[in-house]
């Protein structure tokens, strides 16, 4: 191809990828933090918690509102101004609640359909020996909804890998502040964003393959 | 009266969105005492047994097991859960845990609600699975197997919470005929060791042979009770005698 400078992309892939944990990292931490938080809501709205309820509600409605990148601009620029011990708030720091929050709202909802979706007879069977909610909750029905939710959390985990490189907006050198860096020097961008493409690419291949696998396994589980 | 043993239903009253489906219920259950009972569908007879384990929650009357008394119009969480541990239930469609094994299933109730240490409540269980007859079924999960063999599961599952009042409502109708035996034959068991036993089910033959007492309920009430003999033999009241009639 004229004017594709395949040996550049060559040299640049180590570059880039040496920056690879730094995409993980936010991407696991904040998968983590939203599982979490996504639970809670989840559970939150469930139970109708009074006043509680309502304020989940509107929480969803604006993390799945408004874009990430304004969010993620909310927190790291905004924030500091209104809350003056946040100053110190760095661009790492900010991905990782942005996309907690962000990604917590929508799987709040994933999470809450899969509860609700657990058959009716495995509440009661658990109610009826004399458990209490939590241990109902934690030892019946969120394992079965886990299965539910699970192929369905996959591609939202898949999405935030993504949504990573949304950090070098906020001045983070991630894979996407990388290639920018090493561009700008060598006037070379279409091979710097084409080799951080072919990465997330393959990451995401990747994690496909093993959610068909684990799909697999959860059709097949509590079948022995 | 000092008597603490044996249950007693007073006054018992359940509605769903205002129409009355149990009509101030009064029963007394001697200890170890096995009472059926029969009646047309829609009457009110799984309502009566979910309102004895609070998984529907009757508006009035009052529940007395042993020496816990549970006033239902005031019914705290802790008078709930003391309730449903002297009471197991055994449900129609088995509502076996379907993320455990049948093992696990049965330790459930001994680990987290008799919070029994782990090895006790295995071997406990692999007492129970010997009971039931299913040893060798310790680590399948339920939908690995049959209705009988899922519905033993679930009686040994009420077994471990070693309740005063065990209720069955309608064990054997969603099984298939072949099953309905093995899980009759359970039952024969569990009343041997003179469990108290509330039984809803249309296995007229099974009840005349099991029954001490036969309760006919119709609307909401109890219109009939007796020992077998009289209730099949020579009904008192005349909707005893149509619904036996229609039976056949
Ligand atoms: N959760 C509920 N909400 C509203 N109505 C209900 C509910 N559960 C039961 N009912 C109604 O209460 C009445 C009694 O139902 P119940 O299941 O106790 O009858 P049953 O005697 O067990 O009948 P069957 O022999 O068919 O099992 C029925 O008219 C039923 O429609
Ligand atoms: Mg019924």
């Amino acid at each position: 191809m004229p004017g594709l400078d395949t040996q550049y992309m060559l040299d640049l892939l180590p570059v880039l990828l040496k920056n690879l944990p730094l995409t993980l990292f936010m991407a696991f931490v904040g998968m983590g933090f939203a599982l979490i938080l996504a639970s809670l809501l989840a559970i939150v709205r469930i139970v109708r918690l009074p006043v509680a309820d309502q304020m989940v509600v509107v929480f969803i409605s604006f993390f799945r509102g408004t874009p990430l990148l304004v969010q993620l601009f909310l927190f790291y620029y905004g924030l500091p101004q209104v809350m003056s011990f946040l100053t110190a708030i760095d661009g790492v720091t900010a991905t990782i609640m942005g996309l907690t929050l962000h990604f917590s709202a929508y799987m709040a909802e994933s999470i809450r359909a899969a509860i609700v979706g657990v058959d009716r007879s495995q509440w009661e069977a658990a109610e009826s020996i004399g458990m209490t909610r939590s241990q109902m909750m934690r030892r019946i029905i969120l394992p079965q909804a886990g299965r539910i939710a699970a192929p369905t959390l996959v591609n939202y985990f898949i999405d935030m890998i993504k949504s990573t490189s949304l950090a070098f907006t906020l001045g983070v050198t991630e894979m996407m502040g990388a290639a920018q860096k090493e561009a700008a020097g060598s006037f070379r961008y279409f091979e710097a964003f084409l080799d951080v493409a072919l990465i997330y690419w393959v990451i995401v291949e990747i994690l496909s393959f093993l959610q068909r696998r684990l799909e697999a396994r959860l059709n097949k589980a509590f079948a022995r | 009266m000092t008597c603490t043993a044996g249950i007693s239903v007073q006054g018992l009253s359940k509605a769903f969105n205002g129409t009355t489906i149990l009509n101030g219920i009064d029963l007394t259950i001697a200890p170890g005492e096995r009472i059926v009972i029969i009646g047309p569908s829609g009457t009110g007879k799984s309502t009566l047994l979910r309102c004895l384990n609070f998984l529907d929650r009757p508006e009035a009357g009052t529940i007395r097991v042993g020496d816990l008394s549970v006033d239902a119009a005031h019914a705290s969480k802790t008078d709930i859960l003391a309730l449903r541990r002297r009471t197991s239930f055994v449900f129609q469609n088995y509502a076996l845990f379907a993320n455990k094994t049948a093992k696990q299933n049965i330790m459930e109730a001994l680990v987290v609600v008799k919070k029994m240490p782990q090895a006790e409540a295995e071997r406990r269980a692999l007492a129970i699975l010997g009971e039931i007859g299913l040893s060798d079924k310790a680590d399948a999960y339920p939908a690995s197997l049959s209705g009988g063999q899922q519905q033993r599961v679930g009686i040994g599952r009420a077994m471990a919470l070693e309740a005063e009042l065990m209720l069955f409502d309608e064990p054997t109708s969603a099984l298939d005929p072949e099953w309905v035996g093995e899980v009759l034959e359970l039952m024969r068991r569990v009343a041997a060791q003179h469990q108290t036993m509330l039984i809803v089910t249309h296995e007229m033959q099974f009840a005349r042979e099991i029954a001490d007492k036969v309760i006919f309920m119709e609307g909401g009430r109890i219109v009939e009770q007796g020992p077998p003999s009289q209730i099949f033999d020579a009904p008192q009241d005349p909707r005893t005698r149509e619904f036996l009639r229609r039976l056949g």
